[in-house]
């Protein structure tokens, strides 16, 4: 059994994390198609706004908020076989905050008021980084249903990828704060508070009471939320630490989305969560960077023209000059591919030091936008590689 | 068209790992070696800018970097400072620290106001005519949006106060195609290209700016004409031949080669797509698509850097003073 089907296997939930345009949701769905491939069950994978092709490709043209099934002749036609059974849904933002609006309401009062409320849209997208805290909720409404036996989680992608795992702290924080405090003790005390005063001169001066009022009676309504929010941000949190729950951090070997990879996988670390694999994706092959190759390219370089004529026979109606010209761009250019795989060699080794499971996906020359590219990709995932 | 150097504020974005910070760098410093008073001004505190630039670390107050090259880092925090001691004349601003962040508070949770600070003070800069060119390493593409939108936003939601008096004038600076611009920086792979295609469809609607050009980056080299195509395609035949002349990674060398022309291949189809889908927009989006070769050097810098605004001048058809790249990095 290959280290990715392992991991599979043995979690509930899979969270797939990385900075942006790393192939996190082409990776996850993959994931979700090996998974498919091996176990009998039911499994989700959660996805955010993939390429639209990918969408379609995954029959995901309508998809809202809740599962819905590829079917089963989908995998046939593209050749790929299994024996579970693979749901797909989408997270909408939009729609996910109506709904824990509607569950934390206290009364349909309060819930009408804040969905009625003008700043409601505005605020709601803007705080606590409400994606990332959504994500996370829907990852436990799922789980706590039991539908399905394995979750697979395309996160967010996020400008920080850290922000998703203190979203639901940070939503515990926000309900304890100062700031909520302040916006909704009545207006009038507000102003004879001492402490506040200046603050809130200035704050009167630069945004106009009017505005503020409107904050505030927003978070008034607000705070009536507050039990059911924080409750449930304490069981996400938990569910996140949970030992049936594991990280997966995808990254190319580029500088910038490598060294997010490293400062995630230590975060995960630090807070005691699991990292289950690190998915290298668009590895270039490790013969690129090799000797033999390094030699022939020095040699073809120095090559004289016996070698042009004498390849310029074996080809039909070519001239030597032409022969001599495309000769020497390959061993010219070579040192290009070279330098980058050579580099990309050494950041994969300084990866491969934060995960006991390297995945390495290589770098295929076309897009993935099929049943039968997710599955080829899974095969290659499959593929067990050496560390260091 | 005005030219891209002409306007007075020039938004920079991208999504993430496009190269936008050292893109944003590379037009500051064309601007600069042109000869025009340039600011160059990174958002998101993060310090990409100041590896740009090769400098330890930027702050509020605007530092030289290099002959008319100026930059800074964006910080809400002193940006209200400034506006309270310009605009609201706040007699106890020995202390505002405290008071900053509570109104930090205030600003995370209230829509724009944030934004409209670091925007603000941008504006600001283009009314008093400090510089020639502001060049702003903004938000990358799924934030800038709210970014630039910010005025709009206030302006919409805020009834009375300052900040409502105050949006008209940033949103005259902004909404001015002559004036105020939006770059957006891609690489010819799928994902960039589609996130960049909606954006510029839709950046004017929402926020009123214009775009300005698309800025392709690390877009490969055409390796073979067409005659030598036509020989490297028919090479497999002659490759024991190229085996014994230079050894068994012959083939790896030729492989290499047809990795890398596959890859020109899939970018090129991707940034032709963009084309039409611009040219198809309503209205058409009849902005240049530039492109900054792949310069197969990973790691980023100030060499860099004057690497890609010695390519964006010749692209843009601009005379520059030479680069900075003898002093020895």
């Amino acid at each position: 059994m290959s280290e990715l089907d392992n991991l599979l296997a043995s979690r509930e939930m899979i969270l797939v994390a990385g900075s942006g345009g790393v192939g996190k949701t082409t990776i996850a769905a993959a994931m979700g198609i090996a998974a498919a491939q091996r176990q009998k069950g039911k499994i989700l994978v959660l996805t955010v706004d993939p390429a639209k092709r990918l969408a379609t490709a995954l029959g995901l043209d309508e998809v809202g908020n809740s599962p819905v099934r590829i079917e089963p002749a989908i995998f046939k036609a593209a050749g790929v076989t299994v024996r579970g059974e693979l749901w797909v849904a989408m997270l909408d933002t939009k729609a996910g905050w109506d709904e824990l609006i509607r569950q934390h309401a206290p009364d349909a009062e309060v819930r009408e008021a804040v969905l009625a409320n003008p700043l409601y849209q505005n605020i709601t997208s803007r705080f606590v980084h409400s994606h990332d805290y959504l994500a996370m909720e829907q990852l436990h409404d799922l789980h706590a249903t039991g539908d399905f036996d394995l979750v697979i989680v395309d996160t967010p992608p996020s400008r920080n990828a850290l922000s998703i795992l203190d979203a639901p702290s940070r939503m515990i924080d926000f309900f304890g704060s100062r700031l909520l405090r302040w916006l909704t003790v009545p207006y009038r005390s507000r102003l004879f508070t001492v402490a506040s005063k200046p603050f809130y001169q200035i704050a009167d001066r630069v945004l106009g009471s009017r505005f503020l009022q409107d904050i505030a009676d927003f978070f008034v309504l607000f705070q009536a939320m507050e039990k059911g929010f924080v409750k449930r941000a304490r069981a996400v949190e938990a569910l996140l630490g949970d030992a049936q729950t594991a990280f997966v951090v995808v990254t190319t070997l580029e500088t910038a989305p490598s060294h997010e990879a490293k400062f995630l996988a230590q975060a995960l670390l630090n807070r005691g969560m699991t990292l289950g694999a690190m998915v290298v994706n668009r590895v270039l092959p490790a013969r690129l960077a090799g000797n033999d190759a390094i030699a022939s390219a020095n040699a073809l370089l120095a090559a004289g023209p016996e070698l042009v004529d004498a390849v310029a026979e074996q080809l039909d109606d070519v001239s030597p000059k032409t022969v001599a010209a495309v000769l020497a761009q390959l061993a010219e250019r070579f040192d290009d591919v070279a330098l980058v795989a050579s580099r990309e060699t050494e950041r994969r080794a300084e990866l491969a030091t934060f995960a006991t499971t390297m995945l390495d996906a290589p770098w295929l020359t076309g897009d993935i936008h099929d049943i039968a590219g997710l599955g080829e990709l899974a095969e290659h995932l499959r593929v067990d590689s050496v560390n260091g | 068209m005005t030219s891209l150097l002409d306007l007075d504020l020039l938004w920079v974005t991208g999504k993430g790992g496009v190269g936008k910070t050292s893109t944003a760098a590379a037009i500051a410093e064309v601007a600069a070696r042109s000869g025009r008073s340039t600011l160059v001004c990174e958002m998101d505190a993060k310090g990409a800018l100041a590896s740009a630039l090769g400098v330890d670390e930027l702050d509020f107050t605007p530092v030289e970097v290099a002959p008319n090259l100026h930059a800074m880092s964006m910080s809400t925090e002193d940006a209200l400072r400034e506006y309270l001691r310009l605009f609201v004349r706040i007699p106890f601003i020995g202390r505002i620290g405290p008071l900053a962040k509570t109104f930090d508070f205030v600003a995370d949770a209230a829509p724009g106001v944030k934004e409209i600070l670091s925007v603000g003070k941008l504006c600001f800069e283009v009314r008093e005519k400090n510089y020639d060119l502001i060049v702003v390493d903004a938000e990358s593409t799924g934030h800038i949006v709210s970014q630039i939108g910010a005025p709009k936003v206030i302006a919409d939601l805020v009834q009375v106060g300052l900040v409502r008096e105050q949006t008209q004038w940033m949103l005259d600076i902004l909404n001015d195609v002559n004036r105020t611009g939006v770059a957006v920086v891609t690489t010819p792979e799928e994902m960039p290209v589609t996130e960049s295609s909606e954006l510029l469809r839709r950046l004017t609607s929402e926020t009123g700016a214009h775009p300005a050009v698309v800025i392709a980056n690390r877009v490969l080299p055409v390796l073979f004409d067409r005659r030598e195509q036509a020989v490297v395609d028919q090479l497999d035949a002659a490759l024991p031949t190229l085996i014994d002349a230079v050894g068994p990674g012959a083939s790896v060398v030729l492989e290499a080669a047809r990795f890398t022309d596959a890859r020109r291949r899939t970018g090129a189809q991707h940034l032709g797509r963009m084309r039409s889908e611009l040219d198809a927009a309503d209205p058409p989006l009849n902005i240049p698509i530039i492109t900054v070769p792949e310069l197969f050097a990973r790691n980023g810098g100030r060499r860099v850097v004057s690497l890609i605004a010695d390519g964006l001048a010749d692209e843009l058809d601009i005379e520059i003073s030479s680069g900075q790249r003898a002093n020895g990095e």
